[in-house]
């Protein structure tokens, strides 16, 4: 086991090392940087301006020293000045991770709270009218855009309530802060609750079909006990995988998620850094975001163990 | 005696109601008023920014040597007004501008406002000073400016290489705030620092922005509000509806499309809102230098396939303006008469003879209806460049013209066009003060910057320096419409439209004026109030 550890935790440095070289030279492809987009806006170019405001910056430099500036300053904690707002790019990034974090963790929540309960419902109800309805609304979540199911519950709101669910930065009791951000949370989380759900159905319907399962209604166990116990146990195996990538994708929902409640995240400022090319910014988040997904990967394997007994990792 | 006594107290009750309503409409001290903002201005620094997006939320932070009248819509040049000049004068030979500065004003860190200060915004301004602004894209507004010189602490001269009653307009717009001196360039991005009604607290970008009352304004009594708070929403259907459902009182100004407008108007129908000209046109540029456009002809026969009205119809309902270079009349003071505007080919009523003549033009130079000419029509990736794009392409097929739309990501858009890579382009410029100096010298004079289209014409040139330095309004204005026919003659950068956008506001904000010429100048907000 703990050979495997090590062996994981080093492949998971090469990973992001790999990602961190993708990001770096991704963005640099992309056309245009903060000084042309600074003098866009400006509709004009004094080109010793530009060459200037380019050296004041580091973006003159060979890319090669550039990212060994970047990388070597990442592993100090240095993670540079953002080039618009000239603030260390740690003090943009940090305060809005809990943000994102704490929408991500609901929409997880959401997702993994409707969806499992509903799968299993729909798998035990196979064929009744319950299960068909539960599909329509599974397949209802897949289809919707997070961002126009956003904009249609902010559109109900207002017309309905005249009161909005949008950002509020300053919460006065736990319930505030819970509507806050429960209402994006269920925009961004019902595609995946959704998928969560239909998963769950499908594994159950296989686990539901085994012979211990009939074993344990002939020894006389419950419905509850014989679903939630023996099957769901079982059939969780491909939810937890499910749910882990779904935590990784879900930062695209988010980006759009924080843009229509207006919710002050990494996503959304992950964006508008990519639309002003900041690139200290962009590096470092999404080198934040790989992270993020690495380890949950890596979590989500430790899950298999621990669920299902009969994985073992042995070297 | 019981009609007495009725008599008496209608009497009492209309007097009663004429104190109050004198008492309602006195404007009243605090709150805070809230506005959404449309997007995350780079930086805090007015003198570095080169979009509106910077002077809504810090020109209250500042103030000008001169500005214009804030309840005149129309910006001209009656309605300029002292601000941190008490009064100015010309020299007789109008080469020298001499400015009377107001004392006792203070910057909002305590430090004593001087002429020093406003000596250091001109230098920086011109690139005359040690320390330099990050950019400074209004640098070309002082080219007839030699120098400024302070004679004591409180009188500042511009001493110019000829007249230029212009200056007057440039100073007065919210573009041009005075500086303190012992705040670097780099300070005022983050943490500007000003004379103004309100005090910098914070700018979180992609967040807020947030200003409080200056209790220590020279103007007494102003501000009326606390402060001001701009939550930056870049979704408009988000911010409306917000708007909508009473979270803000204000819309950011001219953000508010015209079908927009009806929304807000059917779900808010308290809401005060107006619709003015921004003075941003939509024009065509043309790469003159490279075929096919190097021939007149065929840009000729492309000015005359416009139909301009139905662009209007189309993207405004109606609620736009045709014109030239100068926005025009009547919320323009410069743009051409209308009498004048339809004297110039393609501006006459019927489209159908101007296509036709257009199609003669375009058979001249080889094209008909076998041999269609294939172009590119480049545009920024932003819905008001793509919409009309994608009309003007329409338009051109009835002239043996194939566009095929190109579109540019904003950060793209402007190195694309400064080094020509494109042959047709939708493009659409601002003008933060409505003077023929600002758009004239900046968009067609040869060498320009932001002469996108090169073009180039000597004795044009000459008449922009005989009109610039006419200070009979009067007299110049002839001189002006000349000067913009010609132009438009030329097809020197085409102008198919010019925008109009609407602003709205709950019942109880008070003080607002919309300026109809400017989007630039018109946000100090001091004697803004909230009637609640």
């Amino acid at each position: 086991m703990f050979a495997y550890l090590v062996r994981r935790l080093f492949l998971m440095l090469v990973t992001l090392f790999g990602i961190s070289v993708v990001i770096f030279f991704l963005l640099r492809i992309v056309p245009g940087n903060i000084v042309d987009i600074l003098f866009a806006a400006a509709g004009y170019v004094d080109p010793a301006d530009k060459a200037e405001l380019e050296k004041q910056l580091g973006i003159d430099q060979p890319l090669v020293a550039q990212y060994l500036h970047w990388i070597g300053g990442l592993l100090r904690g240095d993670l540079g000045y953002s080039y618009v707002s000239e603030k260390p790019a740690l003090q943009e990034i940090l305060p809005r991770i809990p943000i994102t974090a704490r929408l991500a963790g609901l929409a997880l929540l959401f997702s993994a709270s409707i969806g499992i309960p509903l799968g299993v419902i729909s798998a035990v109800k196979q064929g009744t009218k319950l299960d068909y309805a539960l599909r329509v609304v599974s397949l209802s979540g897949l289809s919707l855009p997070s961002f126009w199911l956003g904009l249609l519950i902010l559109t109900a709101s207002v017309a309905m309530f005249g009161q909005m669910p949008i950002f509020n930065p300053n919460p006065k009791t736990w319930l505030e802060a819970f509507a806050t951000y429960a209402v994006p949370a269920a925009a961004v989380g019902f595609r995946s609750a959704a998928l969560t759900m239909r998963i769950t159905r499908s594994s159950m319907l296989e686990v539901l079909r085994q012979d211990y399962i009939r074993t344990a209604r002939a020894k006389g166990a419950s419905e509850a006990a014989v679903n939630y116990h023996h099957a769901l146990k079982n059939a969780i195996l491909p939810v937890i995988t499910v749910i882990g990538i779904e935590a990784a994708f879900l930062i695209g929902g988010l980006i759009v998620t924080e843009t229509v409640f207006n919710i002050p995240g990494v996503a959304r400022f992950l964006v508008e850094a990519i639309r002003w090319r900041d690139y200290p910014i962009v590096q470092n988040l999404v080198m934040f975001i790989a992270v993020v997904v690495v380890f949950a990967n890596f979590t989500v394997d430790m899950l298999y163990a621990v669920f299902d007994p009969r994985i073992r990792y042995s070297e | 005696m019981r009609s007495v006594w009725a008599l008496a107290a209608m009497v009492a009750l209309s007097v009663l109601t004429a104190s109050t309503a004198t008492r309602a409409g006195e404007p009243k001290q605090g709150g805070i008023l809230r506005m959404y903002h449309r997007d995350s201005p780079a930086n805090a620094s007015i003198l570095e920014g080169a979009t509106y997006s910077v002077n809504v939320p810090f020109m209250g932070v500042f103030n000008n040597l001169v500005i214009y009248d804030q309840h005149i819509a129309q910006n001209s040049p009656d309605t300029l007004r002292p601000e941190l000049a008490e009064s100015w004068s010309w020299s007789s030979d109008n080469t020298k501008l001499t400015f009377k500065l107001r004392q006792g004003v203070k910057w909002h860190d305590g430090k004593p406002f001087t002429s020093a200060d406003v000596k250091c915004t001109f230098d920086l301004l011109m690139g005359k000073s040690q320390q330099k602004l990050r950019q400074n894209p209004r640098k070309a507004w002082y080219s007839e400016v030699n120098e400024v010189t302070t004679s004591g602490e409180f009188e500042i001269s511009f001493d110019l290489k000829r007249p230029q009653p212009s200056l007057l307009a440039m100073l007065a717009s919210g573009y041009t705030p005075i500086y303190p001196c012992h705040v670097s360039p780099a300070e005022m991005r983050t943490h500007p620092i000003g004379t103004g009604p309100f005090k910098f607290v914070e700018f979180k970008a992609n967040e807020s922005i947030k200003l409080t009352r200056n209790p220590d304004y020279w103007k007494k009594g102003l501000p009326y509000l606390d402060g001001i708070e701009y939550t930056i929403i870049t979704n408009r259907s988000t911010a409306i509806l917000a708007f909508v459902a009473g979270k803000f009182d204000m819309t950011f100004p001219t953000h508010i499309t015209i079908p927009l407008l009806k929304d807000i108007k059917s779900q808010a129908p308290n809401a005060t809102c107006v619709v003015e000209p921004t003075n941003v046109s939509t024009n065509i540029i043309v790469n003159s230098t490279s075929p096919p456009f190097d021939n007149i002809d065929i840009r000729r026969a492309m000015a005359l396939a416009l139909d301009r009205k139905a662009f209007v119809d189309i993207l405004f309902e109606g609620q736009a303006d045709i014109g030239g270079t100068m926005l025009p009349p009547p919320q323009g003071i410069w743009g051409m008469p209308k009498d004048k505007l339809q004297t110039i080919p393609g501006y006459g009523p019927d489209v159908n003879a101007n296509r036709e003549e257009a199609k003669k033009l375009m058979q001249k130079a080889g094209y008909g209806p076998d041999k269609h000419l294939a172009v590119k029509v480049s545009t920024r990736n932003l819905a008001e460049y793509r919409d009309p794009a994608v009309i003007l392409i329409d338009q051109l097929k009835s002239i043996y013209i194939d566009g095929e739309l190109d579109v540019v990501e904003t950060a793209n858009w402007f190195p694309k066009v400064a080094r020509k890579d494109y042959m047709l382009g939708l493009n659409l410029t601002g003008s933060s003060v409505d003077d023929p100096d600002q758009s004239f010298y900046e968009n067609y004079s040869c060498g320009s910057e932001r002469n996108y289209t090169n073009y180039c014409n000597k004795e044009i040139e000459k008449l922009f320096d005989v009109q610039s330095q006419e200070t009979d309004v009067s007299k110049r204005k002839p001189l002006v419409w000349d000067i913009d026919k010609k132009l438009q003659e030329d097809v020197a950068r085409p102008i198919i439209f010019h925008a109009r956008a609407g602003t709205c506001w709950q019942p109880y904000v008070k003080g607002v004026t919309i300026m109809s010429n400017s989007s630039y100048n018109g946000f100090r907000y001091e004697d803004v109030w909230l009637d609640k």
